[in-house]
């Protein structure tokens, strides 16, 4: 219970180590303390722009999509439009085509059929001579009666 | 043990509370004192070696731990001593922040080092009272208070360190009149300059009284509490050696009054810090 020079020793004591508590422990404690919560208010402040980047990135996403959406659906209109136009064309084309080849058999036919007729004129006279000489078992001068079969060819 | 034949209960108790005191002797040759009354004579100019030697072991435990995180800390993920560290600085960092209202790199550093060390030495006295003096014993040192706290040096040592303090930043910062002023010039106040001066012997004795009790209860709260405590130590350790029931009673009481030690010798420090803290505060306030 005495009080003596101890007192005075532990007075150097607490001298010594506040000093070398504030230099050597506290400063780079606190230091560390202080930049942690610098570099946690720096991350959370890029999260938040990260967020708001990716919100952003979101929402032009979605606007392209709904642009190339309205792109499409026009490049399909427009394909079914031009499809069906192509359809009509060929319709017409082929109606077309099948007129003239229809025409062109119509002509063919008729030229053949006057043709055939023209040979069976001619072949008609020559029956009509050869059955009259046959008749008459006599020639018959076909120039003579030519006036005459020309006038059954005709009638034909 | 305590209560044997050749020392009786007082004899034990004294021997308890008998620090191990280096001094000159009557005769005038230099020693350390081989009783409790040897060591009363050796006046102003002795040292307790034991107080002394476990402060100052404690606190250099308390800055060779911190020193150790501090060497490598890291602003990135704290190991586990480094939280810790962190913790305790935390901690002390919100008291401050709570109480002391100036700026001074200083108080934080110093509530720390006040808390740490203060707790450390309080521990003590959860060390079974006989367990290192028996042991010291052995090796022929007699007397040993392994608790710096239950010696008055060290809780005046530290309550004075810290008053000097705020004396030394209540000058700094109001300057030698303001201070003069803050002594004199309240409680009571006045207009008239004449009653001015005649309050001033009055408000001086009032504030002086106030300023050096500051000190005074700073260190005697800690003190008593711990004295009280290891006390109490003492007391249940008489009953070991005396019968069966006694001793295995004593056990339970010993356990019991550890576990309610530990509130105590946190609660003493933690009390001791932050009454350095507000009358830090008060050396900085301007009235």
């Amino acid at each position: 219970m005495n009080l003596n020079l101890t007192l005075a020793f532990q007075v150097l004591f607490f001298v010594i180590f506040v000093w070398f508590s504030k230099r050597f422990v506290w400063t780079p404690i606190i230091g560390a303390l202080n930049e942690r919560k610098t570099r946690i208010a720096d991350g959370l402040a890029a999260a938040e722009q990260g967020q708001a980047a990716e919100q952003e990135g979101r929402k032009k996403a979605e606007e392209v999509i709904d642009e190339a959406k309205q792109q499409a659906s026009e490049i399909i209109n427009k394909a079914e439009k031009y499809g069906s136009e192509l359809v009509e064309q060929a319709k017409q084309n082929a109606r077309e085509e099948e007129g003239k080849i229809l025409t062109a058999a119509r002509a063919e036919i008729d030229t053949e059929i006057n043709r055939a007729r023209e040979s069976l004129r001619q072949q008609v006279g020559e029956l009509a001579v050869a059955g009259a000489r046959q008749i008459l078992r006599k020639e018959v001068d076909a120039s003579a009666h030519a006036q005459l079969l020309d006038d059954l060819a005709a009638k034909l | 043990m305590a209560a044997s034949e050749n020392i009786t209960s007082s004899e034990f108790i004294r021997h308890h509370l008998t620090n191990l005191t280096f001094g000159q002797h009557p005769d005038g040759s230099w020693g350390i004192a081989h009783s409790a009354a040897e060591a009363g004579q050796m006046g102003l100019m002795a040292v307790h070696l034991d107080s002394l030697f476990w402060s100052f072991l404690l606190g250099a435990l308390f800055l060779w731990m911190f020193r150790s995180v501090a060497v490598k800390v890291t602003a990135g993920i704290p190991g586990g001593l480094q939280n810790f560290c962190e913790w305790l600085c935390e901690f002390v960092d919100e008291n401050v922040r709570g109480s002391f209202t100036s700026k001074n790199d200083l108080v934080a550093p110093m509530a720390l080092t006040l808390f740490c060390w203060i707790f450390l030495m309080n521990l003590m006295d959860l060390i079974p009272v006989e367990l290192i003096p028996r042991l010291l014993q052995l090796f022929g040192v007699h007397y040993q208070k392994i608790v710096p706290t239950t010696d008055p040096n060290i809780t005046f040592g530290l309550a004075l360190s810290v008053f000097g303090l705020i004396i030394y930043y209540s000058l700094r910062v109001k300057g030698a009149l303001g201070f003069a002023a803050e002594l004199t010039m309240h409680p009571f106040e006045a207009k008239n300059p004449l009653l001015k001066i005649l309050f001033m012997p009055i408000n001086f004795f009032l504030e002086f009284v106030s300023l050096v009790s500051k000190p005074i209860s700073h260190s005697l709260r800690l003190f008593g509490n711990m004295y009280a405590g290891e006390m109490i130590f003492i007391l249940i350790s008489l009953m070991y050696g005396t019968s069966i029931v006694l001793t295995l009673f004593g056990g339970v009481l010993q356990f019991i009054w550890a576990v309610f030690h530990i509130l105590v010798i946190t609660l003493q420090a933690f009390i001791f810090m932050v009454l350095a803290i507000v009358y830090m505060d008060m050396a900085h306030q301007h009235h």
